[in-house]
């Protein structure tokens, strides 16, 4: 081994270790914030290792630097700008599109390899190549478009609702088929270019029937497994060019993100092969949603809400994904600070899965600065709720529906908030359609419980004007 | 089978198997911002552009060179700034009226105190 790979070699290391530890410190909030930065510092020292490998092999021809640099500046510059505008309530849909673009390019890497040995004359494609490529061109191209469909049903491009298509099942399984099939026929030593783009081709289209039938409230999990997808893309895609620094990454990313994905799952009380085959929030869900909401609810105005707060002594709000859509977080925060400054005592209340996955809530409310200590996980909210005057209910659903106390039904067993436990509970809801479980909320039809149908934005900022000329303030 | 590529597949299943371990019992909270981070890790991938670009030496080759160098720039880039913005979140988490959160407007943090005051 010559000096160069040498250094190069455990520079890769050295890189690997920033990697491993970067991500091991992210376990716990006390050191998530040092994790960062110790994985970043570790890609930079990856990346300029391999910047000096190539200027000193000297393979490179001028237009190559040009293309590569260019294609850096793009892709950097884009990546960028988008990381720092995207909006804290839209960040899962751009974590899916750079999860996308990953999955994209290790496809891409796999490609230009294939092209350029079954290319040449002088050459010869080895069977490693081959095999890696071409499960590079099926894991790839199934990553960037499953996680393009997920990202546009977050943003609401492509409905969130499940669509399935007659047929649809008989047309992954046909997918699959063609792109096993040219799989084999490559792996039996036939370096074949039209074989390759046939299941590139297969695949991606293979990405989209995959994803479209699962329904919005269910895409955390999905991206969550394509991004554990891209790791292992990335590391066969290290297997092709024969990179060490490749191979550790994505395989320690595959690893770590299906675990990542279970936990996510369990956290959202669902199973990951439930979702990826379909199962409640699916097809059941529009029966039961066909069903009319039964009780008598009780109707609640801006001013009945803000008197009930502004006279209680403690309050818990409850955000949920209405929150987060609405981006309502600001306003929740100006009604906690006008409560306190009131002397009334206000609390958080976050389930697991509150926001649009598990964890977006408390970076949403940590935006609108409201102060970790006022955020409640469930394990420590639910025994605030007997001793709270008022719950109040933000776009919040499934997660406070009794019914899940109660065995027989698709929510049963469900770790839920106890809002019913509170004196008395106000929820603040656009109308009376169902949560992702499709059936009834329990809670809404309690005589506890006023219903204040309003946007969660406009209907928190009436509701603190409403405090604030009660108060005086 | 070469010597290199038992050592890349041994390499590989370690890596596999660190990856399990890594992430043990992660509080929710931190699934959003863990994900992130992971999916900036494979921005690896940027390394194997620039070797493809290094090997590229006709049109078609250039071609992939720059279309994966933009997805894997994208992906390497974007992945860190976004994480990071997340984690900044979490900045002021620890006792806010202990200390003054650097670079928070003085109101925040009298706010955060009389919060606390009010515990």
């Amino acid at each position: 081994m010559s000096t160069i790979n040498t250094v190069v070699a455990f520079i890769y290391l050295v890189a690997a270790i920033g990697f491993v530890v970067g991500l091991h410190l992210m376990n716990s909030p006390a050191t998530a914030r040092k994790g960062s930065p110790i994985s970043m510092w570790a890609m930079v020292a990856a990346v300029g290792v391999t910047l000096a490998k190539i200027a000193y092999d000297q393979t490179i021809t001028g237009i190559g630097w040009a293309m590569l640099a260019a294609g850096v500046a793009v892709g950097g510059f884009a990546g960028l700008r988008m990381a720092r505008r995207v909006k804290m309530t839209a960040i899962p849909q751009l974590v899916s599109l750079f999860n996308a673009v990953g999955g994209g390019a290790a496809a891409l890497i796999a490609i230009a390899d294939f092209v350029r040995l079954t290319g040449s004359s002088t050459s010869s494609i080895s069977t490693t190549a081959i095999v890696a490529s071409a499960i590079d061109v099926i894991i790839g191209p199934v990553t960037f478009t499953g996680s393009l469909i997920a990202a546009g049903k977050l943003q609401g491009w492509i409905t969130g609702e499940p669509v399935i298509l007659p047929g649809t099942r008989l047309i992954t399984g046909a997918l699959a088929i063609v792109g096993l099939g040219g799989a084999s026929y490559l792996f039996a030593g036939n370096a074949s270019m039209p074989v390759l783009m046939t299941i590139c081709g297969a695949a991606l289209v293979f990405g989209v029937t995959m994803v479209m039938p699962i329904g919005g409230a269910d895409m955390p999990v999905v991206i969550a497994l394509l991004n554990s997808f891209t790791g292992i893309a990335v590391a066969i895609a290290g297997f092709v060019i024969n990179n060490a620094g490749l191979i550790i990454a994505g395989a320690f990313v595959g690893a770590s993100g299906g675990i990542l994905t279970e936990l996510m799952a369990i956290a959202m009380n669902r199973s990951i092969l439930n979702i990826l085959i379909g199962g409640f929030g699916t097809g059941d869900a529009k029966v039961a949603a066909a069903v009319a909401a039964g009780g008598d609810i009780r109707r609640l105005g801006a001013e009945d809400a803000a008197i009930q707060m502004a006279y209680a002594s403690k309050v818990i709000i409850v955000p949920g994904y209405g929150l987060a859509a609405a981006q309502a977080q600001h306003e929740a925060r100006q009604l906690a600070d006008v409560l306190e400054a009131n002397g009334v005592e206000v609390l958080f209340a976050i389930h697991p899965v509150a926001g649009r996955m598990p964890g977006h809530m408390n970076v949403l409310l940590a935006e609108a600065n409201v102060p970790y200590t006022a955020l409640k996980e469930m394990d420590e909210a639910n025994p605030e709720f007997p001793t709270a005057d008022v719950a109040l209910v933000v776009g919040a659903n499934d997660v406070t529906n009794p019914a899940a106390r109660r065995p027989g039904n698709p929510i049963s067993g469900m770790p839920i908030l106890d809002v019913d436990k509170a004196k008395s509970i106000i929820v603040i809801k656009r109308s009376m359609g169902h949560g992702y479980a499709g059936i009834d909320n329990e809670l809404y039809t309690d005589p506890k419980t006023g219903m204040f149908f309003a946007d969660a934005k406009q209907g928190l900022a009436e509701i603190v004007a409403g405090v604030k000329s009660l108060v005086g303030a | 089978m070469s010597a290199g590529l038992v050592s890349d597949i041994s390499i590989f299943v370690l890596a596999i198997l660190v990856g399990f371990e890594v992430i043990s019992k992660v509080p929710s909270t931190l699934h959003t911002p863990l994900m992130s981070a992971s999916n900036a890790i494979h921005g690896v991938v940027v390394v194997g552009a620039m070797i493809t670009a290094s090997a590229a030496h006709d049109t078609t080759g250039y071609v992939l060179t720059f279309v994966a160098a933009v997805f894997a720039a994208m992906n390497v880039v974007g992945g860190y700034a976004v994480t990071d913005r997340m984690l900044q979140m979490f900045k002021k988490r620890p006792a806010p009226a202990a200390r003054t959160p650097e670079g928070a407007p003085s109101s925040d943090s009298e706010q955060a105190g009389a919060r606390s005051v009010a515990r």
